[in-house]
C-alpha cells in the first residue's frame, strides 16, 4: 500500500518542519517528504487541502480498562476512541484487575491490542506486587514481555524503604519509574483540592502538600538511586517549581499534567460536579496557572488524556462515592490547541507536548515524520468546530466536564504503520 | 451556572442550601414560619395545605430530633408522612441512591426530605427528580444542614429582632460541620456584620475566612463582646487522635463555660443544633442555664419546617 498525502501543512517539531510538504508512504514507513520518491505509484491519494499533518499523538496515559472492568470500557472502544483522538501510540497504567504485575498477563493485552490493528500499547507494569506496595515485582521479566515503565499507577506507596529498593532496582537496569507523587496519608479519604471549594461543599479534602512532599521524598530517592523518574500528572504550583528545580540540578526527571488540569480548577466543580472528580484533584486557578506556566517554559514534557472511561451509574453518586476520571483520548487534541490558543503558544509547540516529547520519555524514536520511520501519523482539521456528547465519543466513557461544549480541532484521518485506521469527514 | 434550587421563576424548587439564596427568600421562610408558630397553639394543631401530599423522610443517617421534627411539621401541615431509615434497608442491599428514589417516586412521592452522609447526595437527587418534585436537604455530609440553619435565624430574630447590629460567634468543630456552613452563609446574607469562627486549626477547614468569617483560636478573646453564642457538637470519634488529644483539654479550652460566656454581651444568648455533650463542648450550667435558648430552637424548628415545606409545595413546577 503506498499513500500520498498532499497539500497539508506538515507539523514536525523534532525535525522542525512547518510548511506545506507532501508525504510519501509505502510499505508502513515514510519512504519521502516533499518530493516523490523515483518511481512513487500511490494506491491512494489523500488530500489534506486545509489540514494539519502531523506525528501520531503519543498518550503516556490511557486506562483502558482490561482486564478487569470491562463493564467500563473495553480494549476495542478504547482502542476505537484512541485513533478517533489522533492517538498512535499510548502507555497504560497497571490499574487493571487483576494489576500488570506478570508476564502473561502483559503478552496478552500485548497480544490482544495487536491483533486490533490500531494504536500501539505500551504498557507500564507494576512496581510492586498486586500494587500494594510491599514485594517488587519482576521487572526485567516484565519488560522482556513489553512493558515500557514501572508504575504503582494510583496505589499508595507508603512504605519508603520498598520505593528506595525499586527505584534502585529498577535502576540497575535502566528503567524509567512511573510515579504520580502523592503521600498517602495526606490523602487518605480525600476527594477534592483542600481550599476554598473544598471547604464549600464540604468535601473531604487533598492538601497540596500531599504532592509536594511525595515529590520531596522522589526526587531525594532518585538522587540516591540514580533512578530514571518519570512524575505522572502534576497539579500543584509548588510541584511544578520542584520539578524546574530538580531538572536545574540535573536529575534525569521528567513530567506530564493531563490534559483537564491545564483548562480546569476547583471552581468547575460548581455544585458537585461528579465529572470534576478526578485524580489528582483539580486544585486552585494559581495552580492550573502554575501547570500552564510549566507546560509553556518546559518544565512540564508532556500532556497526556489520562484517560479514565467511568459508566454513567458510577458517575450518578454524590461527589464522594462517585468513580473518579474522565474521558480524554478524543478530547486530548482539542484540548490542546485550546491550550495553545489561550496561551500564545506556537502550534508547532504545542503538538511535541503530544508527540516529539513524550517519545523523548518513552525512549522511542516514532514521534516525528523522518524518512524511513514508521508511518504514524495524524491528519486534523484545525478550524473544525465539534461538540462534545456521547454521540460524538466513541469512547465508552462518556463521562466528561466537557460535555455540551464545543472544541475546535477534528481528526480526520489517523494512521498507523502507514495503514489508515481512522477516517471521517 | 444554574441554581439548582431555584425554578425559571425563581421560586424555590427545592430547598438544598443556604448558599446563593436571596435574603428575601430567607425573609420569606421566616416570616411564613412565624405565622405557623401559633399553630401547635391550637386545639387541632393541624393546617391543611398540604393535604394529599405524600411526602418521604429518607434518612441515610440516623436522626432523632431532626426526622421528627420534620415529621411533625409535616403532619401539621396534614401531609401524609412517610418515614424510611434506609441505613438499615436498600443501602445494605446494595441499591443505589437514585435506584432508592426512583423506587419512592413510583409510590407517587411529592417530596423528599433527605439526609445523607456524603456532601452533594440532595444536590444528586433534585437533579435527578421530575419537576414536580421537590427536595428539602436535612443534611449532608458536611456540607449544608438549610432548615437548621434557618431555624437558628429564626431563633436569633426571635431573641434579637434585627441582624445587622449583631456579632455572633460560631465555636467548635467547623471543619465536619454542615449545621456551621447553613449557618454562615445565613448569617451573611442577613446582613449580620461580625461572624466569628472559634475553633483549634484542626477543626477549620481550609481558607474559611474567604466564606466571610473572623477566626479566633482563643475562644476568651473570640467571645469578646458577642451577641449570640453558636455552640457545635463534637462527634465522639473526634475527640482523640489527630484532631484533637483529649475530650478534657477540649472543653478546657474549647468548652462553654458560665465563666467564659460572662465575656460575651449579658444578654447573649446560647445556641446549639443538638444533640449536646455534656461536658465536652458545653457545660450544663450553660446548657440549662437562663441565657439558654437551646429548647426555643427546638420548638421553632417545627415551624420553620412547617414554612419550608409549604412554600415548596406552594412553588409551581418549572
Amino acid at each position: 500500500m503506498k499513500i500520498h498525502i498532499q497539500n497539508g501543512r506538515l507539523i514536525d517539531p523534532k525535525n522542525q518542519i512547518d510548511a506545506q510538504h507532501d508525504i510519501y508512504i509505502a510499505a508502513g514507513k515514510i519512504s519521502a517528504i516533499g518530493v516523490a520518491p523515483e518511481g512513487f505509484v500511490a494506491n491512494r491519494v489523500i488530500d489534506a487541502s486545509g489540514l494539519i499533518v502531523c506525528p501520531g499523538l503519543i498518550d503516556l496515559s490511557a486506562r483502558l480498562r482490561e482486564p478487569g472492568y470491562e463493564y467500563m470500557a473495553t480494549l476495542e472502544s478504547e482502542m476505537d476512541a484512541a485513533v478517533a483522538g489522533g492517538v498512535t501510540s499510548l502507555v497504560c497504567p497497571p490499574d487493571t484487575d487483576p494489576p500488570l504485575d506478570e508476564p502473561g498477563l502483559v503478552e496478552m493485552l500485548k497480544f490482544r491490542a495487536k491483533s486490533l490493528n490500531q494504536a500501539r500499547v505500551f504498557p507500564l507494569g507494576a512496581l510492586t506486587q498486586k500494587l500494594e506496595g510491599q514485594r517488587i515485582t519482576e521487572m526485567a521479566e516484565l519488560r522482556d514481555a513489553g512493558c515500557i515503565g514501572f508504575s504503582q499507577a494510583d496505589a499508595p506507596l507508603q512504605d519508603t524503604q520498598v520505593l528506595w529498593r525499586a527505584m534502585q532496582y529498577a535502576a540497575t537496569f535502566d528503567f524509567t519509574v512511573w510515579l504520580r507523587p502523592q503521600d498517602a496519608y495526606l490523602a487518605k479519604g480525600g476527594v477534592a483540592h483542600d481550599g476554598e471549594v473544598a471547604s464549600r461543599l464540604g468535601l473531604p479534602a487533598i492538601p497540596a502538600s500531599a504532592e509536594t512532599i511525595a515529590i520531596g521524598t522522589i526526587l531525594a530517592l532518585a538522587r540516591d538511586t540514580g533512578a530514571r523518574i518519570h512524575l505522572c500528572r502534576l497539579s500543584t504550583r509548588t510541584g511544578v517549581a520542584m520539578v524546574r528545580a530538580a531538572k536545574e540540578e540535573g536529575l534525569p526527571v521528567t513530567c506530564d499534567v493531563a490534559i483537564h488540569h491545564a483548562h480546569l480548577s476547583e471552581m468547575d466543580i460548581g455544585y458537585f460536579d461528579t465529572n470534576c472528580h478526578l485524580i489528582p484533584p483539580l486544585r486552585s486557578s494559581r495552580d492550573r496557572d502554575a501547570l500552564r506556566q510549566g507546560l509553556q517554559d518546559g518544565t512540564v514534557d508532556a500532556l497526556c488524556s489520562d484517560h479514565a472511561p467511568v459508566d454513567d451509574d458510577a458517575k450518578l453518586l454524590p461527589f464522594g462515592e462517585a468513580e473518579a476520571g474522565a474521558t480524554g483520548l478524543e478530547l486530548l487534541l482539542p484540548l490542546t490547541l485550546k491550550w495553545a490558543e489561550e496561551a500564545g503558544v506556537p502550534l508547532a509547540t504545542a503538538i511535541a507536548k503530544l508527540t516529539t516529547e513524550p517519545a523523548r520519555i518513552l525512549g522511542l524514536n516514532n514521534g516525528s515524520l523522518t524518512v524511513g520511520q514508521p508511518a504514524d501519523l495524524c491528519l486534523f482539521d484545525p478550524q473544525r468546530y465539534w461538540k462534545v456528547e456521547p454521540r460524538s465519543l466513541k469512547s465508552s466513557g462518556k463521562n466528561t466536564p466537557y460535555q455540551g461544549v464545543e472544541l475546535r480541532g477534528k481528526v480526520r484521518v489517523t494512521l498507523v504503520d502507514g495503514h489508515v485506521v481512522y477516517e471521517t469527514d | 451556572m444554574k441554581n439548582p434550587q431555584l425554578n425559571k421563576n425563581g421560586e424555590l424548587q427545592h430547598l438544598l442550601t443556604i448558599d446563593g439564596l436571596s435574603a428575601n427568600i430567607v425573609r420569606h421562610i421566616l416570616d411564613t414560619a412565624e405565622s405557623f408558630l401559633n399553630v401547635a397553639e391550637r386545639e387541632v394543631k393541624k393546617v391543611p395545605l398540604l393535604r394529599g401530599k405524600a411526602i418521604f423522610n429518607l434518612f441515610f443517617e440516623p436522626s432523632t430530633r431532626t426526622r421528627t421534627t420534620f415529621e411533625i411539621a409535616a403532619k401539621r401541615l396534614s401531609a401524609d408522612v412517610i418515614n424510611l431509615n434506609v441505613s438499615a434497608s436498600s443501602a445494605s442491599k446494595g441499591e443505589t441512591l437514585l435506584d432508592t428514589v426512583d423506587n419512592l417516586t413510583a409510590m407517587q412521592a411529592d417530596m423528599f426530605v433527605v439526609r445523607h452522609g456524603q456532601s452533594g447526595a440532595a444536590h444528586l437527587i433534585a437533579r435527578h427528580v421530575a419537576p414536580h418534585i421537590h427536595v428539602v436537604n436535612a443534611g449532608d455530609g458536611r456540607h449544608a444542614h438549610p432548615t437548621q440553619a434557618l431555624l437558628d435565624m429564626f431563633t436569633i430574630r426571635h431573641f434579637k429582632q434585627e441582624f445587622h447590629n449583631l456579632r455572633v460567634a460560631i465555636v467548635g468543630d467547623v471543619l465536619h460541620s454542615r449545621v456551621a456552613r447553613s449557618q454562615i452563609h445565613a448569617l451573611s446574607i442577613l446582613g449580620v456584620p461580625e461572624i466569628r469562627v472559634i475553633a483549634p486549626k484542626t477543626l477549620l477547614p481550609a481558607e474559611v475566612e474567604r466564606m466571610g468569617v473572623h477566626v479566633y483560636h482563643d475562644m476568651r478573646q473570640g467571645l469578646k463582646d458577642v451577641d449570640v453564642v453558636i455552640m457545635l457538637r463534637l462527634q465522639n470519634e473526634r475527640m482523640r487522635g489527630a484532631l484533637l488529644p483529649s475530650a478534657q483539654e477540649y472543653f478546657k479550652y474549647y468548652g462553654l463555660t458560665l465563666d467564659k460566656l460572662a465575656l460575651a454581651k449579658p444578654d447573649a444568648i446560647v445556641m446549639h443544633p443538638g444533640p449536646m455533650n455534656r461536658g465536652v463542648e458545653i457545660d450544663s450550667d450553660v446548657a440549662d442555664g437562663v441565657q439558654s435558648v437551646i429548647l426555643s430552637q427546638v420548638t421553632f424548628g417545627i415551624a420553620v419546617r412547617m414554612a419550608v415545606m409549604s412554600i415548596l409545595a406552594g412553588s409551581h413546577a418549572a
